[in-house]
């Protein structure tokens, strides 16, 4: 063959390979080394969540959102239980929403720390992951001591939370936050100014801020590339229209602008998380609504009513009006929605879960034509991928 | 409250709606198949530039039996609204968005995957979370969900249903 002739190969990619995070596969067609097309392959984690929810009443679905995306699980309930209590038309008392919204941020930073632990070593900067899983571990312990559980907390209820939280939970959350700067400092400095990082993160996957209004691409993806939007401020949700912080945003859309948009979220989650603290204040954790909120154990043995509404809400659940809402969070990764469609029965007959995820990877053939191969596994991390939540 | 742009939105296509519900401060419109695409572009010509998500809900055994769902949203003035086309159960077929809103190749193939819903002019419409040789659609509410059968004496599959049965809303109480 002349050496002239333009000749293409085909690489499959994954789905097993510990780079793409996952089950993910990608065809990739090159010439020498550089990206022609791409197409990301995907289901290999396909569970059929939203079946299953549709089989089990709302109450029992609240284990399912934190086992869809595993990594900012706190987050995922919110999201379930705000999609819930819309349906309903009730909203949690003012002490359910202040903790919900420190469990929420804590979940962002967590969240946040892997990626930032995960991409830097596929760039091999293998220490990161280290400095980061110690304390992303802090946040956890902070999740067992509240929810007993360290990932499928199964803590945030319909109408508010499971029970409160313990008497050294504001010691513990402040003492992580106060340390927080300090470690991200840190992190900071091993990174930002760090050659290799650079030379791999700036100009890589680069995406226009029409291409992410083109993909519905959300979260730190779009505000890398300038598009302000934060569901938090443009649709606020859970007291969040109250909180003080600031939505930061990248110019050029490429890594190393994701890359600073999350390294300011976690600092501006540390200021929510702060503000939120000095809100707790004592009262209910749970609405008074005994249609929704099962009563208080003290009421069993005195009230023929409380034993009534707790037998008929745990044999049947609550039977929301027939309608259909849908509510979003923002989550680490973007726009996390629920769409729950209700007939008036005990189950809904449609919950669609809105992944983030999903419309992100969409974008990655338009981030990493014309890159090089090696720069796949950058783009890929910087998308901040979760299978789960791509393949629910 | 439903945003001032998402009023003006439903204004503005009032004549190419059939119907109009709100629920929970969130407005939705009923549209006809062949108007869709006219109402997408308009929709995204008013500032509504992201197609946040599109989906269908399998509403059997009613007629038409398919709700395709597509929720535009709005950043610079912030507003969603939600357009709802029926679908027929025999061919159920629509027009694809993918003109207006590229970002529906991918939500367009998992409806077609999950529902059997085809759209109509889409660049590759093929199964996208399901495997290729899949047969069925396993959202729709006549594929059955059972448990897998295991070797073991005495076990009897059962759905999650069975655990917590279906039941319909109960009228409300008279106050005492």
């Amino acid at each position: 063959m002349s050496a002239l002739t333009r000749e293409t190969i085909v690489l499959n990619m994954g789905p097993h390979h510990p780079s793409t995070h996952g089950v993910l596969r990608l065809m990739l067609e090159l010439e020498g080394e550089v990206i022609l097309r791409a197409e990301p392959v995907i289901g290999y984690l396909h569970t059929g969540f939203e079946k299953e929810m549709e089989t089990r009443t709302y109450h029992q679905n609240i284990v399912f959102p934190p086992r869809i995306e595993y990594l900012a699980t706190m987050i995922e309930e919110h999201a379930y239980v705000l999609a819930v209590e819309k349906l309903l038309g009730v909203r949690a008392p003012e002490r359910a929403e202040v903790i919900r919204v420190i469990l929420a941020e804590l979940s962002r930073i967590a969240s946040h720390l892997v990626w930032l632990g995960t991409s830097a070593i596929d760039v091999n900067v293998t220490s990161m992951l280290m400095y980061c899983f110690n304390d992303r571990e802090r946040v956890m312990d902070i999740f067992e001591m509240v929810s007993g559980q360290r990932m499928m907390h199964g803590y945030m209820r319909v109408g508010g939370l499971q029970w409160d939280v313990p008497a050294e939970f504001t010691e513990r959350v402040r003492g992580f936050v106060e340390d927080l700067p300090g470690r991200l400092d840190e992190y900071e400095r091993l990174l930002t100014d760090n050659l290799i990082w650079r030379g791999r993160t700036e100009g890589i996957g680069v995406l226009s801020y029409d291409d992410v209004l083109r993909y519905g691409c959300t979260g730190p993806i779009g505000r890398g590339s300038g598009v302000n939007y934060d569901v938090r401020k443009a649709f606020p949700y859970g007291g969040y229209e109250t909180y003080d912080f600031d939505v930061p945003l990248g110019s050029r859309g490429d890594t190393f602008d994701r890359y600073t948009v999350r390294m300011e979220e976690m600092r501006q989650a540390r200021r929510i998380i702060l503000q939120a603290l000095g809100r707790l204040r004592d009262g209910p954790i749970m609405v008074d609504d005994r249609k929704v909120a099962l009563p208080p154990r003290a009421e069993l043995v005195r009230s023929m009513e409380a034993v009534i509404h707790q037998f008929k809400l745990v044999s049947e659940g609550f039977h929301p009006e027939a309608g259909e809402v849908y509510s979003a969070v923002e989550s680490p990764r973007g726009e996390k929605g629920y769409y729950l469609v209700s007939d008036g029965s005990n189950h809904p007959i449609r919950a669609r879960v809105r992944a983030p995820s999903f419309n992100n990877l969409q974008a990655l053939p338009v981030m990493i034509f014309r890159n090089m191969v090696s720069d796949v596994v950058v783009a890929i991390a910087s998308i901040d991928i979760i299978l789960g939540d791509v393949d629910r | 409250m439903i945003a001032p742009a998402v009023e003006a939105l439903a204004r503005d296509l009032a004549g190419l709606a059939e119907a109009e519900e709100r629920f929970r401060d969130e407005l939705t419109l009923l549209i006809a198949g062949g108007r869709l695409l006219d109402v997408l572009a308009r929709a995204r010509e008013a500032g509504f530039a992201v197609l946040t998500d599109l989906t269908a809900v399998d509403r059997l055994p009613a007629e038409p039996r398919f709700e395709v769902v597509y929720l535009v949203t709005n950043y610079m003035t912030p507003g969603r609204l939600r357009l709802k086309v029926r679908v027929e159960a025999g061919d159920p077929v629509l027009p694809s968005a993918t003109p207006v809103y590229p970002g529906a190749n991918w939500l367009e193939r998992e409806v077609f995957d999950m529902f059997g819903i085809r759209f109509g002019g889409h660049p590759d419409l093929k199964r996208i979370l399901m495997p290729d040789d899949w047969e069925g659609y396993p959202l729709r509410k006549d594929y059955a969900l059972v448990e897998e059968p295991v070797e073991f004496i005495g076990h009897t599959p059962k759905v999650p249903s069975a655990i917590i049965p279906r039941t319909p809303r109960t009228p409300p109480t008279p106050p005492r």
